[in-house]
């Protein structure tokens, strides 16, 4: 029971971790453009401006 | 877009944040990395931006600038001087293309499930492995207190949905849902607190997280398509030139013309207003909106439709009429008369669900009653009952129909052909009688040379070499086909434009002329069904080259293809009864119908439904709106009026009309597919429901054969195969 008690808060704590990662990334516009994403990656600099605010 | 005065496009910007100007530009040839590392650099480079960035998948530039330190025709020039074509969207439209926030909302809504089934399966796994007493409480209790609020945010698309029908009076798919989920939750919450050994917090959350995964593969069909459309709606006139009385020039967008303003309209642009010709000749191009092939000539005092092209010279027009009380407003008001039918249609899962909601609600009634006439206690019957419906919540039912059609939109896509919604699969295959528009439709709605050209090499590269300087459509079909035929245009200098008339120049001290017959002074009548232009060099005799409206590249395939599948063909079509009986003709179809206007084509579709048909429509033009409303389902190609490609279903984006019976042939195959999984789905039910009548479900059974039936039920979906 005692590994049970910090086995559990961990993985809750963890598969909620990635669940609010999840839901950022929805709401970042994140896949709001996969074709682009794929293309970008052969652009040899990145240009300075390169954050997605909508 | 040259014609965008400087202050006008500023009327396409929106106010992003305070001091902060934004404009979203549709720019349709973007295809590669470097076309946005030119594009965004070049914007960058302006003063003032603050942000600018390509959406590749969207086709469209957004850019944001400190407001004062930048006119948006700025961004414009920067766009076209990296070589790109640019136009504003209208800032009505500028949220369109955004991702749709129901599809949002629901994938959050897979997250927060899929989490949740995640979390509760461990913890189930180890109460069916044996863990009992206080530990199997408490993992019950810890599984409730991650199941409630993930069922009360996942669930609500079904709980809505359901209650919706419900207060109507009617059932759909999502009621036995509903009900099974619910049930499910108390019943577990009632074991939980009375230290019961099944609880069914997995069964419930796993159930939604299939189902939303369903509802979604369908809502980003939908987006994906509804994005389609929105870009070749983009394409359209969108404003007018507006001459003010003292002679000023403002672009406006179309909201803000009113009728008796002076709209300029160039050679090559359509109408932007339904309006009367004050000044210029010109030759009007009608085939997207009433059908008819031949161009009609206009002087001062004719009247123009909206939508209608402008052929040969620059026109100045009055106008007459915008929104309501145009030609426009009348078609998109029989197409609201006609779509009544459409919304009636019941899509086979909810009629399913029909037949389904009642039996297994039954079923669990009997259930109950039989477990109490055995005499068991109300609380082992219940908890029967309650399984039983849990068995048989329609998880396959529920991913049956979407994946299918996600399969097969996809599958069609890749042939160019878009599927704006699931239930127009279903419409299709159902389908008996195909009515086809002819102009723009079973033709390709452009003129091409008839036959051979009569030019020699050497005059046909002349010719070419001045067609070059012209954006009149039969200069640019010579042109054209001059360069299918692998001769290069001669390089002329000073070519003239004549408004209304044709090209001259002078070559090597000889004239060359290439335009109107009788301007070019050509001998000989003119045959009424051709379109012509005729060249002439020095004092050589004119020649004069024929254009016609070809059909479609295996129009006669499409045609024969649709016949062989059992279909009833027929042409219904506005244009001059001579033009149809020979396109008819051409395709050996005997049934046909010319000089129909708007209405009486929806009439005909009418009277066709009323005898029992279900009518495929598949048509392109302003005038076939009403009618590609009224069909069971409709079709239109890619090049169609606004208004056709808001009313069809599906639109295919090649020349080829073989997507016609393509669509038709995925369409019946993907039926066949929704109907081997409800098979699939039905044989899970007969063999689990005796289970849980019996008593013998456990949440373990329940998890497994839910699994089990739904991956089943997604493999037979990807079988489904590209159209021949």
């Amino acid at each position: 029971m005692t590994g049970i008690s910090v086995l559990l808060p961990i993985a809750l704590l963890l598969g909620l971790g990635a669940l609010v990662a999840f839901l950022w990334s929805v709401r970042n516009g994140q896949y709001e453009d996969l074709d682009g994403a794929a293309r970008r990656i052969l652009l040899d600099e990145e240009p300075a401006d390169n954050q997605d605010d909508s | 877009m040259a014609t965008l005065a400087p202050g006008g496009l500023d009327l396409f910007a929106t106010d992003a944040a305070p001091g902060i100007r934004r404009l979203d530009l549709h720019v349709p040839t973007i295809h590669c990395a470097g076309c946005i590392r030119k594009i965004e650099s070049a914007v960058r480079a302006l003063p003032g931006v603050t942000h600018a960035r390509v959406n590749f998948t969207t086709k469209r530039l957004t850019t944001e600038w400190t407001e004062g330190r930048l006119q948006p025709a700025e961004i414009l020039a920067a766009v076209e001087g990296a070589g790109f074509e640019a136009r504003p969207f209208a800032a009505a439209d500028a949220a369109d293309g955004a991702a749709d926030p129901a599809s949002r909302r629901l994938l959050k809504a897979v997250a927060v499930a899929g989490f949740a089934a995640m979390n509760i399966m461990l913890l189930s796994v180890s109460v069916w492995s044996g863990a009992d007493g206080a530990t199997r409480d408490l993992f019950h209790l810890i599984s409730a207190g991650i199941a409630l609020p993930a069922i009360v945010y996942a669930g609500q698309p079904f709980f809505a949905s359901a209650w919706g029908a419900l207060k109507h009076g009617r059932t759909n798919m999502d009621v036995p849902i509903s009900i099974g989920i619910i049930l499910a939750t108390l019943l577990s919450l009632h074991e939980t607190f009375t230290s019961g050994r099944h609880a069914y917090f997995d069964a419930a959350v796993m159930l939604l997280f299939f189902l939303l995964v369903g509802r979604y593969l369908d809502s980003i069909m939908r987006d994906r398509a509804r994005a389609g459309v929105a870009t070749l709606l983009k394409q359209s006139a969108r404003g007018a030139l507006v001459r003010s009385p003292d002679g000023n020039t403002e672009y406006r967008p179309i909201e803000a013309v009113a009728p008796g303003m002076t709209v300029l309209v160039a050679a090559g642009e359509r109408m932007p207003v339904d309006g009367m010709v004050l000044e210029g000749q010109s030759a009007v191009d009608r085939s997207l909106v009433t059908g008819e092939s031949l161009p009609e000539p206009v002087s001062p005092g004719g009247a123009v439709l909206a939508g209608t092209l402008n052929i040969d010279g620059p026109l100045a027009l009055k106008t007459t009429a915008v929104g309501e009380g145009s030609f426009l407003a009348e078609v998109v008001r029989l197409m609201e008369a006609a779509e009544g039918g459409r919304a009636r249609y019941t899509r086979i899962a909810d009629r399913a669900a029909r037949w389904y909601a009642p039996a297994v609600h039954l079923t669990a009634l009997f259930t109950a009653i039989g477990w109490l006439a055995a005499g068991a206690g109300w609380h082992q019957a219940l908890v029967t009952a309650i399984a039983v419906l849990i068995i048989t919540c329609p998880c396959a039912l529920g991913l049956a129909v979407p994946a299918v059609q996600v399969r097969a939109a996809s599958v069609l896509m890749k042939r160019g052909i878009l599927v704006k919604d699931g239930s127009a699969l279903e419409r299709l295959a159902e389908c008996d009688t195909v009515v086809l528009d002819k102009t723009g439709t079973l033709t390709l709605g452009r003129p091409v040379p008839a036959g051979a050209l009569p030019l020699s090499r050497d005059d046909l590269a002349l010719a070419a070499g001045l067609a070059a300087k012209s954006r009149h459509p039969l200069s640019r079909a010579l042109l054209a086909a001059a360069k299918a035929q692998g001769v290069a245009p001669t390089p002329v200098a000073d070519v003239r434009e004549v408004p209304g008339l044709g090209l001259e120049a002078q070559f090597i001290g000889e004239t060359v002329k290439l335009g109107r017959p009788d301007w070019v002074q050509a001998e000989g009548g003119a045959d009424a069904h051709l379109l012509q232009l005729a060249f002439r060099r020095g004092n050589a005799p004119a020649v004069r080259i024929g254009f016609a409206d070809p059909l479609r590249p295996d129009a006669a395939e499409a045609i024969a293809r649709l016949q062989a599948a059992g279909l009833d063909v027929r042409i219904l079509s506005g244009d001059r009864a001579e033009a149809v009986a020979h396109v008819a003709k051409a395709l050996g179809l005997s049934q046909w119908a010319a000089g129909q206007t708007p209405g009486g084509k929806l009439d005909a579709i009418t009277a066709l439904t009323r005898a029992g048909h279900r009518v495929l429509v598949v048509g392109d033009g302003l005038n076939d709106a009403p009618m590609l409303a009224a069909g069971h389902a409709s079709i239109a190609p890619a090049s169609a009026s606004d208004a056709g490609q808001t009313a069809a279903d599906l639109l295919f984006l090649n020349d080829s009309l073989l997507a016609v019976p393509q669509a038709l042939d995925v369409a019946n195959r993907a039926n066949g597919h929704v109907r081997q999984n409800f098979v699939a789905a039905v044989g899970y039910n007969i063999l689990a429901v005796p289970i849980a009548i019996a008593g013998f479900a456990t949440p373990l059974i329940a998890a497994v054969a839910m699994s089990l039936s739904s991956v089943v039920v997604v493999l037979n979906a990807l079988r489904l195969k590209a159209p021949q």
